[in-house]
């Protein structure tokens, strides 16, 4: 049961990804048979929607563009309301390799709650431009700093998250650029967050959504997320 | 004998303070939203009527001219406006998020009721 994905979700947020989101959803489908693909389309303008669903995915359309953060948590909304018992988080941006999904999938069975692929542990095949290898890096201290554990990428979208993790994200997940917050969040709530080793893959089509100042303005809203986050009782953490 | 500054202080708090009353008459204020807005005006008037509250604030805090505490006294209600929309700005963003993801839930629930039929 396990290796053909019953009951297991795969998330792809898509924001105008026409031309990679077909394949994400195909590669995601012939990787885990049994899987229910959903694509999180972000308000995208071109045709993200119909390219995912002529792959067959199940298309979540957002009706205006919210960020990434809030697509993420609609999925998350979306999965906890069926019931399933896994989520996995693969980018519609072609990034994130489908056929990598079991090594996230042996991290919840072995006990972890969320299970990051990062591009740096033992296998470094990922090259990536420098000021988003700064800002992983930094997010990697920052986070390893506050959580006193330590994280390599925290940037990485590519996750899966098992049943209370899910039904957790439904209710709390950051906004915009939200991957570095989403760990803090789970480990202050007492949730088990493991790093795996993963593949990674250069961006397939489209563009990055960060720009050089916006990055910039993401780093600081990030790192002032991050502070705040440490310094609030994180929510739901009395159950 | 009012002075020239503190005549046009008069009517200028006055006059903002007649311009958001009638605001809130017609509606395009909500109640909610004016109180702050009222007593930033209403502070204005009494410290420009009473002069005495006025030089008292100003040598308190080592003002010489006295209006210009009253340029203070109006910036800091003015902050405290911005900062006051700052706050219902971002509840309004959560909720609008909030609506959307409601919005695109139930799209796709009905989708699949209906090729489920």
């Amino acid at each position: 049961m396990n290796g053909s994905g019953e009951g297991i979700v795969v998330l792809v947020p898509a924001f105008n990804e026409e031309e990679t989101v077909g394949r994400v959803v195909r590669e995601a489908r012939e990787a885990l048979p049994e899987a229910a693909v959903v694509v999180l389309n972000d308000g995208s303008v071109d045709r993200t929607g119909e390219e995912a669903r002529r792959a067959g995915a199940r298309v979540v359309d957002l009706p205006v563009n919210l960020g990434i953060g809030a697509a993420m948590q609609t999925g998350y909304r979306y999965a906890a309301a069926r019931g399933f018992r896994a989520a996995v988080q693969v980018d519609g941006d072609g990034q994130h390799i489908p056929s990598e999904i079991p090594v996230l999938l042996r991290a919840l069975e072995e006990g972890a709650d969320l299970a990051v692929g990062s591009r740096f542990l033992d296998r470094p095949s990922y090259r990536a431009p420098a000021l988003r290898r700064l800002g992983i890096v930094f997010f990697g201290a920052v986070v390893t700093l506050l959580t006193g554990k330590r994280f390599r990428d925290t940037t990485s979208g590519f996750r899966a998250a098992n049943r209370r993790v899910i039904e957790y994200f439904a209710r709390h997940y950051p906004s915009d650029y939200p991957e570095p917050e989403a760990i803090l969040l789970l480990c202050r709530a007492g949730f088990r967050v493991r790093e795996v080793a993963a593949r990674f893959r250069e961006r397939g089509g489209g563009h990055s959504s960060i720009t050089a100042l916006r990055g910039l303005f993401y780093i600081f809203k990030v790192f002032l997320a991050l502070v705040m986050g440490t310094l609030r009782r994180p929510p739901g953490a009395e159950e | 004998m009012f002075s020239q500054v503190q005549t046009v202080s008069v009517l200028g708090s006055l006059a903002l303070l007649l311009v958001i009353l009638e605001f809130v008459r017609k509606g395009r204020l909500a109640e909610e939203f004016s109180l702050l807005w009222i007593l930033t005006a209403g502070v204005l008037l009494v410290l420009s009527l009473w002069r005495g509250v006025l030089d008292l604030l100003a040598a308190a805090v080592g003002i010489f001219y006295p209006p210009s505490a009253l340029f203070l006294v109006g910036f800091g209600f003015v902050l405290l406006l911005i900062l006051h929309f700052s706050t219902i700005v971002s509840r309004l963003s959560r909720e609008n998020r909030q609506l959307a993801q409601a919005l695109a839930l139930l799209r796709a629930e009905f989708e699949e009721a209906k090729e489920r039929k």
